[in-house]
């Protein structure tokens, strides 16, 4: 076992620093100079390359990739080109939006999907469980942004109920906050309840059918016991994998979300560093945005390999 | 439907804090598109650096009014000797920075120097080029000394980019912005908004305001949703092709001012074909400039036929030089040899009316057989390939600096314009202050560029504003990017 | 020497008979070919020309010259979303034909191999699973250029992972099988053997799973296209179409609203039509996301 854990975590730390590579070398061949866009369409060739040589983008390759990279390990991830402030403070304000912000909407999508997909695993087949399972399917093919736009016009500009969009910032109250936070997170959790739904329903189903719930069931425990007692927590595998990769998508695919409301998330930097080619920026977010899927994917590979050790020997 | 909306608002109130105030508001929620990368209008080209700070945190020893006219500010007089080569400005006394330093003349040599000095940033370096040498009277009288006399020194003396700070915070205002005006900086919250609140000790009349806020907006989108939720109360730049949603909405005022932003469908002069005369005349006739105001700013806009704004004083109205005529634009073709058509690029950036008129504009230049690949460009790759290398054919700009005419005049400018008795007028208007004589050389000016049909001339960018109808003092026109909030204050 | 198919006891009578009595899989089949109908007499006909701009009629609420009204450039919005649909179904088709290409080669090969080959091949694998796809997608665009190839391309190297491990997990399930360890002692290569059995007994997951990255790749360049990151004007596409309405939600409602509904009823058939082959072919086979 102690020699699988150790192969694992050297495999996704070999996967980390080849990603490492493969975030910097693209960026490196990203067209634009950040110096000439701070500088604008008056400044001379001369005055850029002074600002170039400023920035230290006129060291070679490999010491900028040290450099860099050995700055990460440290938590010390440089300093914004076009904030110059470091991107460490830049990434924890953006997170105070983006992990809320995700973190409601998984929430949502698990209040609702859960429940759905029960109902849709105890009828199956019946009426309820064709509807149920229709509206996920709709769901899943809704464009959230698109969804997104439809909402804004029914509750915050038909209704009033809630703000169109920005973000108030935590300081100005929990309340006022959470409240531009909500129809965000709606829009993101329909899709992820969608899907989670139908998992969850599949996941039930397979259950419902082992032995040892027929046997529960001839033993005359109730049907919805059943249901409860053994067979959600043993569809929970499946679905708690779902949420793992939810959760990281949600982290960085809310790009588009944060930009129809303006939301000043994780997301927006990165897509607003990229257009302004903040690299340092672009680098650090996106590495820090894959080596939580990477962790996240260690995870479920770990729980994989203590829930059926089969996996395990395989190997 | 009406019913289920009272139900469903109510149950939601009930639920929200929601606490009115009666008193005059003294608090402004301003939307601007783009967020400033930092706070030193002396360190960027970025218009949004000026939409926060000018004249709101920093001043300059002049400022332009919202005419476009140069008014005194940190200077409270000045003299110009006779060979137009000395001015001699006299300071405001007891003025402070924002951190309690005293302001003096040593902050304005200071500044200036900095400015113009070798390892200097400044990304308008070229206004201060002709600055010889910058001495302390005594400290409220400064001397600055000109290479050649310059028309425009007071002028450019007012610009953003020429603002006075402290040697103290120079190199702490890009975070932080300490500046002399009648508001200091409070905080940032990055990707979110810049708080501004008033300065306690300003020299002069003290702002309206207490608070103001600018909250980044970068989706038009979201434009009409803030408003109509009250979140923003004004947004002086807004997106003209949203106005048709608020302007019958009587909580809102809608102001349409005019900018120095002439709207252009670059050409690159010295790419074949585009260096045929007939071609790019060609391509004029081939505009129709109504559609493409209509289609890309709402019909707001003044068309244009030279590079002058129809607002400036020495504008000559040349809008009926090429008149939208696709046969003549298919002859001149012929002329060219061109009578099949060619294919050809069109860069667009970013803003919306190059991306709404590059489509109108290659589906008119379509009619005459010119066929435009769009290629869509950000502002970083637009620089660069544009603007920096000249790797392009066409593009569509604006180009928002006042009084700029003399870029045609510029070796390496990326127009690739190269036309010795163009450049002889300039060099002209440059050595002239006399208004007559200026005024002539102008008109000469417009006049060869419209004959050359260097660019396309397109229309001058209007300003649309659309802000809360109790508000007053809001700049109607722009003639820098700028919003000015010294004299803005709630009505009832 | 037969082949061996696990589906063998059906004939194909009995198969459609099978899928005219799966509601799913009539409703998807009916929506895709409706749509799939709509792209193709869009070469040759639509109510309007979508490449003229015709500014006076800007902005025109629905009526009876203009089904769905009309956009900001007086374009027909009905014409716009038929010649957009070619734009979504060829995108999303190439993407998911590089997926297939290049993704069921590798994960057939890391199968047949396994040992290193195939834990070297998963781990590139996860490596570019870990990026996160829009983002990345973001990233190439901004290199190579918006526009409808290079979405493709985005959206294709995504395909490729998923497609590689649906078909490692589908080999490595049929390895172990008799006719397999047959066709081994009759001494058949391993490239043999996955072509001429592995392929076929997987062909249904990777159908299935086809149909949901081509759903997923609509939405996909729905998603860029709305970011400006995909095809290109005069080219209409769907998530375009929504960008340029967005601005103008209050005025011109209809701008967005029958766009959207295009995305969602292409999707909604596509999954449903994947949901059908799979309930008809295979009622054990798993969705996989």
């Amino acid at each position: 076992m102690t020699a699988y854990l150790l192969k694992r975590f050297a495999i996704a730390l070999a996967t980390l620093v080849l990603a490492s590579m493969v975030v910097f070398a693209v960026l490196e061949i990203l067209p634009g100079d950040p110096a000439r866009l701070m500088l604008g369409m008056n400044a001379s060739a001369d005055q850029v390359e002074l600002l170039r040589n400023q920035m230290g983008l006129n060291a070679p390759l490999a010491w900028r990739y040290l450099h860099w990279a050995g700055g990460l390990l440290s938590l010390d991830f440089g300093r914004s080109y076009t904030y110059s402030v470091p991107v460490l403070d830049l990434v924890r304000e953006r997170l105070a939006v983006s992990l809320p912000l995700a973190l409601i909407a998984l929430a949502l999508s698990t209040i609702i999907a859960i429940p759905v997909g029960l109902f849709s695993a105890s009828r199956r087949g019946r009426a309820g469980d064709t509807v149920a399972m229709g509206a996920a399917q709709l769901g899943v093919a809704v464009p959230n942004f698109w969804f997104a736009l439809m909402l804004i016009y029914v509750f915050a500009v038909w209704l009033r109920l809630v703000p169109a969009g920005g973000f108030p910032g935590w300081g100005a109250g929990i309340w006022p906050a959470a409240k531009s936070l909500m129809l965000p997170a709606v829009a993101l959790a329909l899709p992820q309840a969608a899907i989670l739904a139908r998992v969850t329903r599949s996941a039930l189903i397979e259950v419902l059918n082992e032995d040892y719930i027929r046997t529960a069931r001839a033993k005359g425990l109730p049907y919805r016991a059943v249901l409860w007692r053994h067979a959600l927590r043993n569809a929970m595998i499946p679905v708690l994998t779902i949420l793992g990769l939810q959760f990281a998508f949600l982290l960085a695919g809310t790009i588009i979300i944060e930009n129809v409301f303006y939301l000043p998330g994780l997301g927006r930097l990165v897509f607003q560093a990229i257009t302004q080619r903040d690299l340092i920026v672009v680098e650090s977010v996106v590495m820090l945005l894959v080596a939580a899927v990477i962790a996240v994917n260690l995870v479920v590979d770990l729980s994989y390999a203590v829930v059926d050790p089969r996996l395990r020997s395989r190997q | 439907m009406r019913l289920w909306k009272t139900i469903l608002a109510a149950a939601v109130l009930a639920l929200a804090t929601g606490s009115p105030t009666f008193a005059a508001r003294t608090d402004l929620v301003i939307g601007i598109p783009l967020e400033p990368p930092h706070l030193d209008p002396t360190a960027g080209a970025a218009a949004a650096i000026d939409e926060v700070l000018y004249a709101n945190v920093f001043e300059g020893l002049t400022r332009i009014g919202q005419n476009g006219e140069v008014l005194p500010d940190l200077a409270e007089s000045w003299t110009i000797s006779d060979d137009g080569k000395t001015y001699t400005f006299k300071l405001h006394s007891g003025v402070k920075f924002h951190d309690g330093a005293d302001f003096s003349a040593d902050d304005v040599k200071f500044s200036l120097d900095r400015a113009r000095a070798d390892n200097s940033v400044n990304a308008q370096k070229a206004l201060f080029a002709e600055i010889d040498k910058v001495e302390i009277v005594d400290p409220a009288t400064v001397k600055v000394t000109l290479k050649n006399p310059q028309g425009s020194f007071l002028y450019n003396m007012g610009w953003g980019d020429a603002v006075i700070v402290s040697p103290k915070s120079a190199d702490t205002n890009k975070e932080k912005p300490v500046g002399t005006g009648p508001f200091k900086f409070q905080s940032w919250s990055k990707g979110s908004s810049i708080t501004l609140v008033k300065s306690d000790h300003y020299w002069g009349t003290p702002a309206s305001l207490d608070k103001v806020e600018f909250r980044i907006v970068p989706d038009a989108a979201a434009y009409v949703p803030a408003l109509l939720s009250g979140d923003i109360q004004a947004f002086p730049f807004f997106d003209p092709e949203s106005l048709a949603q608020v302007k019958d909405d009587p909580r809102f005022k809608v102001v349409i001012g005019s900018t120095e932003g002439e709207t252009i469908l670059s050409i690159n002069n010295k790419k074949p074909p585009f260096d045929k005369l007939q071609v790019r005349q060609a391509i004029s006739y081939a505009l129709d400039r109504k559609a493409i105001i209509d289609g890309a700013s709402a019909g707001l806009g003044l068309p244009i036929g030279s590079h002058m704004s129809p607002a400036n004083k020495d504008y000559v109205d040349l809008t009926g030089r090429y008149p939208h005529d696709i046969a003549k634009a298919k002859e001149l073709l012929k002329e060219a040899g061109l009578e099949n058509g060619f294919k050809a690029t069109l860069k667009l950036p970013p803003p919306g009316y190059a991306r709404l008129g590059g489509e109108i504009i290659a589906s008119e230049l379509r009619d005459v057989g010119i066929n435009l690949e769009i290629i869509p460009v950000e502002w970083a790759q637009w620089l660069d390939q544009v603007f920096t290398k000249k790797d392009y054919d066409l593009t569509i700009v604006s180009h928002t600096e006042p009084n700029d005419i003399d870029i045609y005049s510029r070796k390496d400018y990326y127009f690739n314009y190269d036309n010795p008795t163009f450049d002889r007028v300039i060099a002209d208007l440059n050595l002239t202050s006399d208004e007559a004589k200026r005024k002539e050389l102008l008109a000469q000016a417009q006049k060869i560029l419209a004959d050359d049909a260097v660019v396309g001339f397109l229309y001058e960018l209007p300003k649309v504003g659309v802000w809360d109808a109790k508000l007053q003092g809001l700049w109607e026109n722009a003639p820098i990017q700028a919003n000015d909030l010294t004299k803005v204050k709630w009505g009832e | 020497m037969t082949m061996h198919i696990d589906i063998p006891e059906e004939t194909l009578s009995s198969i459609l008979a099978k899928a005219f009595r799966n509601t799913a899989f009539v409703a998807g089949f009916v929506i895709t070919v409706l749509i799939l109908a709509m792209a193709v007499i869009s070469y040759v006909w639509t109510p309007y020309d979508v490449t003229r701009l015709v500014i006076s009629d800007k902005t025109q609420g629905p009526s009876l010259a203009h089904w769905f009204g009309t956009d900001h450039f007086g374009r027909d919005i009905l014409s716009m979303i038929m010649v957009g649909a070619r734009n979504s179904i060829a995108v999303a088709f190439v993407a998911v034909g590089i997926g297939m290409g290049v993704g069921v080669p590798l994960g057939a090969f890391a199968a047949a191999r396994g040992g290193l080959v195939d834990e070297a091949l998963m781990r590139i694998n996860d490596l570019v699973f870990a990026f996160p796809a829009l983002l990345s997608a973001i990233m190439i665009t901004a290199i190579f250029g918006p526009g409808a190839v290079n979405a493709i391309i985005a959206i294709g190297i995504f395909n490729i992972p998923v497609f590689a491990r649906v078909a490692r997990a589908g080999a490595l399930a049929i390895w172990p099988r008799e006719f397999i360890l047959a066709a081994r002692a009759a001494g058949k290569s391993s490239t043999q053997i996955s072509i001429e059995h592995v392929l076929p007994n997987i062909a249904t997951l990777l159908l299935v799973q086809g149909t949901i990255q081509f759903a997923l790749g609509i939405l996909a360049e729905a998603g860029l296209s709305y970011l400006g990151l995909g095809a290109q004007p005069p080219m209409p596409s769907w998530g375009r179409m929504l960008f340029d309405a967005q601005t103008r939600m209050v005025a011109a409602p209809w701008m967005a609203i029958f766009p959207g509904m295009a995305i969602v009823i292409t999707v909604l058939g596509l999954n449903l039509l994947g949901d059908g082959i799979a309930d008809i072919l295979d009622p054990k086979s798993r969705r996989q996301r």
